[in-house]
């Protein structure tokens, strides 16, 4: 598909929903959002990507095999349980830490962030798999 | 220190590929030092136990289930586990020397250490489910040994059939496990002990031990399981002597031997373990007369002196007890030093046919003398420590009963045969037929040396001191199996009498069948009869392989539409079956007040339903779809769940565009259906719609268990530090669930990935032809 409007609208729109994603994905744990539709939106965004553009060029700026992406993810998913076990607690066990910030108060940072983002990975990765694979059968 | 003994060798087995690279086929000198390391702690932990002590380790695993990671020593466990440590050494060096250069040491090494830790977790194991584990990890080794040569396809055919007769036995043994675990409740072997008169009065008390008994049995190859045992000899020698013949099948042993003082005594146990053990015993000797080969002909034998220490089980006093230790102890010695010699000369002069061996103490005298001396112990000569086991075996046999005793003097004057058959003919008498091996004869390396010249000269030693046994490791055994603290007083010597006699009319019988040795040959190969099992295991294989193929076709058929009326009618039936079975349920009372907007929604949904099932075009169909889905996210939206309705937006949108993607290679739109089968669909498809209808409305009106919405609601900030309660439950409360739901994700995408990519890829036609023979379905 080569349409002029389509194609100038997605250049615009794919930074605009790859930020959203991260956007959604961090705010997911107090507010509507989290891993799973961010990894929709940034596949989303990639996915209207390549209707324009073709899945090669897609591809070429994604610049990473969305295969990679699911492996990835599922490692960040696993390991964000697996580091409570260092200390002694159950597998996927919350744990939290807080990290000052001067001024700005505290963030506090656990590791279902690495669970989260874990997800958000193979979410993408799994559906960018599958959309490039049907738009390049021949 | 007991949890390392048993587990230390886990580890080694898994650095074994990587170790067995220094040193290359020597490897196995120093690998070997962590068995004798083992052998060397057992013996100092000996004395102790002798003492009344008992080492016990505990760690709880399963403490809902009952299930802990128990173990405990005892002089039982520990004979067991001196034959599996010092054997395990000498094994370990030999197999350098056997295998050289030729075979990936590496992987050998692997799982010779796996099977020697699983063994050790056998005997050591206190817990019932922890023992069960072992076994089948000994079970699992054994068909990763037998296979060894994988190439060879009886290798493998034999592999397959040992783990399915010993590993289905095994199940059978769970079952048991479990009836015993119930009864006498606990699953700690040393806690049931304890409580035999009560699990011996129970009802349930004869099926437990038909189950277990059956575990027992296919383990240690009893009639009529047998069959597996002479097969498994396609196994490399060295996993015969170990597995085979010294330690793995005695696993059936020990269990009951341990279980004895809970389950024995009773007049079932002595037909049941007596009388399939005496049948083993006679009918294993038997079929080795016509046997040629040198590991058929042990193998044969070994099925016998296991009937024999059943028969010694089932019978069960102090003396048949007595007779089962020594018994398992010098069977373990001559039987490991015979096979050991058995693979020496078939490495050395290329052939394992009895009839073309002669005259080999000549080229190999260190062989032959280990050889003889275990032979002269098989055959019960006066003064080696066959002898000894075979003299208490007699004692107790002859206080049950004339028909007893006689059973087991049958079995042992043929064993003798067999001896001299193995030990004795190959080495000092010259060749019955021609020789004709290929290679020049000469002495096996020290490392296959070593073996034979101790375990023979054990064999001797102990026969002459026996003493040096008694007090430690014969009266703790004998203490853990009768259950009760035994003393044993063992000499060289006991004077003529009865017994002594029946001993010499063996070894004469024996003789005199040996010197008749060609005509007795003949006389068996005449008569040989199937006796065994092996038919109909196989035959039963043939026939679970014919309703895989029949099962496969009916259901793997390769339309995709009929895949989804098999999915969508399983489904209904069994929601409605649950439905039925439920009692139909009740309606909830729906209210009808609607605002406007919720009405139209509705509306919206079902008209964009109707209009999917009544297009003509898919890209109208799919688009309607999208509307349906577009409404039901609008109501997530009204009643709350911004998170879920997200979601569902943009898979919506997600799934237009993948369809999209999909109608592109998809032929012009056509009618093809004949009408009777679409209104089969519209049947089917109404029938699950109203189903599902009724469903949901049931449902919510049902509350099985107390809702824990309100947990989430109030912990969700305090515990998991999020306000946004869908994802802290995505996330933290149900993190599990998500992780299975994430990697069943990965799979379907990689799935779908290589159904495109595969046909894709511009494959040579070779490939393509073998991809078609492996029948994948998946093409259509």
């Amino acid at each position: 598909m080569t349409s002029l409007i389509l194609r100038t609208m997605v250049r615009l729109l794919l930074p605009l929903l790859l930020m959203f994603s991260v956007f959604l994905l961090l705010r997911g744990h107090n507010e509507p959002g989290g891993g799973f539709v961010g990894g929709l939106m940034a596949a989303t965004g990639f996915a209207l990507f390549s209707i324009a553009f073709g899945s090669e060029t897609a591809r070429r700026i994604l610049r990473i095999d969305p295969n990679t992406l699911i492996g990835v993810g599922l490692l960040l998913a696993l390991s964000g349980g697996l580091i409570t076990l260092w200390l002694n607690q159950p597998f996927l066990t919350g744990v939290w830490f807080k990290v000052p910030l001067g001024t700005l108060g505290k963030l506090e940072l656990g590791t279902p962030l690495f669970f989260d983002v874990g997800v958000y990975l193979t979410v993408w990765g799994v559906t960018l798999t599958i959309i490039f694979a049907l738009e390049e059968v021949r | 220190m007991l949890i390392f003994a048993v587990l230390s060798g886990f580890g080694l087995a898994f650095l074994a590929p990587a170790l067995s690279r220094v040193g290359k086929q020597r490897s196995g000198w120093w690998l070997a030092s962590l068995p004798i390391i083992l052998t060397i702690y057992f013996l100092t932990i000996l004395p102790g136990l002798s003492d009344g002590q008992i080492q016990v380790f505990s760690y709880p695993w399963s403490t809902e289930l009952g299930l802990t990671f128990s173990f405990r020593a005892d002089g039982l466990s520990l004979a067991f586990a001196l034959l599996v440590s010092g054997i395990g050494a000498l094994v370990a060096i030999y197999a350098g020397g056997y295998f050289g250069t030729k075979a990936p040491l590496g992987r050998f090494y692997l799982w010779l250490f796996f099977f020697m830790a699983s063994m050790l977790g056998v005997v050591f194991a206190d817990n019932l489910i922890l023992l069960f584990i072992f076994w089948e990890l000994t079970s699992l080794s054994s068909f990763m040994l037998i296979g060894f040569e994988q190439d060879r396809e009886e290798a493998r055919a034999a592999a397959i059939q040992a783990l399915l007769v010993t590993g289905s036995g095994g199940l059978v043994m769970l079952a048991g496990f479990v009836l015993l675990g119930q009864i006498g409740g606990s699953w700690e072997l040393s806690t049931l002990l304890l409580s035999s008169e009560s699990v011996r009065a129970h009802p349930l008390y004869l099926p437990l031990l038909i189950l277990i008994l059956i575990g027992a049995f296919t383990k240690s190859a009893q009639f009529p399981f047998h069959f597996w045992l002479p097969n498994a000899m396609q196994a490399p020698t060295p996993v015969s002597t170990y597995l085979h013949a010294a330690t793995m099948v005695k696993a059936g042993i020990y269990l009951l031997a341990r279980l004895s003082p809970l389950l024995g005594g009773t007049s079932f146990w002595f037909w049941a373990a007596g009388g399939f053990g005496a049948i083993t015993m006679i009918l294993g000797a038997l079929l080795a007369l016509s046997q040629t080969d040198l590991k058929r002909l042990l193998a044969y034998s070994t099925i016998s002196a296991l009937g024999s220490l059943v028969l010694a089980i089932g019978i069960g006093s102090e003396t048949a007890l007595k007779a089962m230790v020594l018994f398992l102890l010098a069977h373990g010695f001559y039987k490991g030093t015979l096979f050991l010699v058995a693979g020496a000369v078939d490495h050395e002069t290329g052939t394992r046919d009895v009839r073309e061996l002669g005259d080999l103490w000549r080229k190999m005298p260190f062989t032959a003398v280990g050889a003889s001396l275990a032979a002269l112990s098989m055959a019960g000569v006066p003064f080696f420590f066959g002898f000894l086991a075979k003299e208490y075996l007699y004692e107790a046999a002859y206080k049950v009963g004339a028909f007893w005793i006689s059973l087991a003097v049958i079995g042992a004057f043929l064993n003798v045969f067999i001896a001299f058959r193995v030990g004795i003919a190959p080495f000092w008498l010259p060749a019955q037929g021609q020789t004709k091996s290929p290679q020049k004869v000469h002495e096996a390396p020290w490392s296959m040396r070593l073996g034979p010249l101790i375990l023979g000269g054990l064999s001797l030693l102990f026969g002459v001191l026996p003493q040096i046994l008694s007090r430690n490791l014969a009266s703790t055994a004998l203490s853990a199996a009768a259950g009760k603290p035994v003393q044993v007083k063992l000499a060289a010597w006991h004077g003529v009498n009865d017994i002594f006699l029946l001993s010499l009319l063996t070894l004469g019988l024996g003789v005199g069948l040996f010197a008749l040795r060609k005509d007795v040959q003949r006389l068996a190969e005449a008569l040989s009869l199937p006796w065994s099992l092996d038919g109909v295991y196989k035959r039963s294989l043939d026939v679970l392989f014919a309703v895989a193929a029949f099962q496969t076709r009916i259901l793997q058929h390769g339309y995709l539409r009929y895949y989804l009326i098999t999915i969508i009618v399983a489904v209904v039936a069994i929601t409605s079956g649950g439905l039925w079975r439920w009692g139909g349920g009740t309606l909830p009372n729906l209210s009808w007040d609607l605002r406007f907007y919720e009405f139209g929604i509705a509306l919206i949904i079902v008209l964009a339903g109707g209009m999917a099932t009544l297009s003509h075009s898919r890209l109208g169909a799919v688009a309607a779809l999208g509307v349906a889905g577009y409404g039901v996210a609008s109501i997530y939206l009204l009643f709350g769940a911004p998170d879920l309705a997200m979601t569902q937006f943009l898979i919506e949108s997600l799934t237009v565009v993948l369809f999209v993607l999909a109608f592109y290679h998809l032929p012009q739109f056509t009618q093809l259906t004949p009408r009777r089968e679409r209104l089969r669909d519209v049947l089917i498809a109404l029938i699950t719609g109203g189903l599902m209808t009724t469903f949901v409305f049931v449902a919510s009106g049902i509350q099985i268990h107390p809702s824990i919405s309100q947990f989430f609601v109030e912990t969700s900030l305090p515990l998991a530090h999020g306000r946004n309660i869908v994802n802290v439950i995505l996330v933290d409360f149900r993190g599990l669930d998500t992780l299975g739901e994430i990697t069943v994700l990965a799979i379907a995408g990689i799935g779908v990935f290589a159904l495109l990519k595969l046909r894709l890829d511009q494959r040579t036609p070779k490939a393509r032809k073998e991809g078609e023979k492996m029948g994948g379905g998946g093409e259509r």
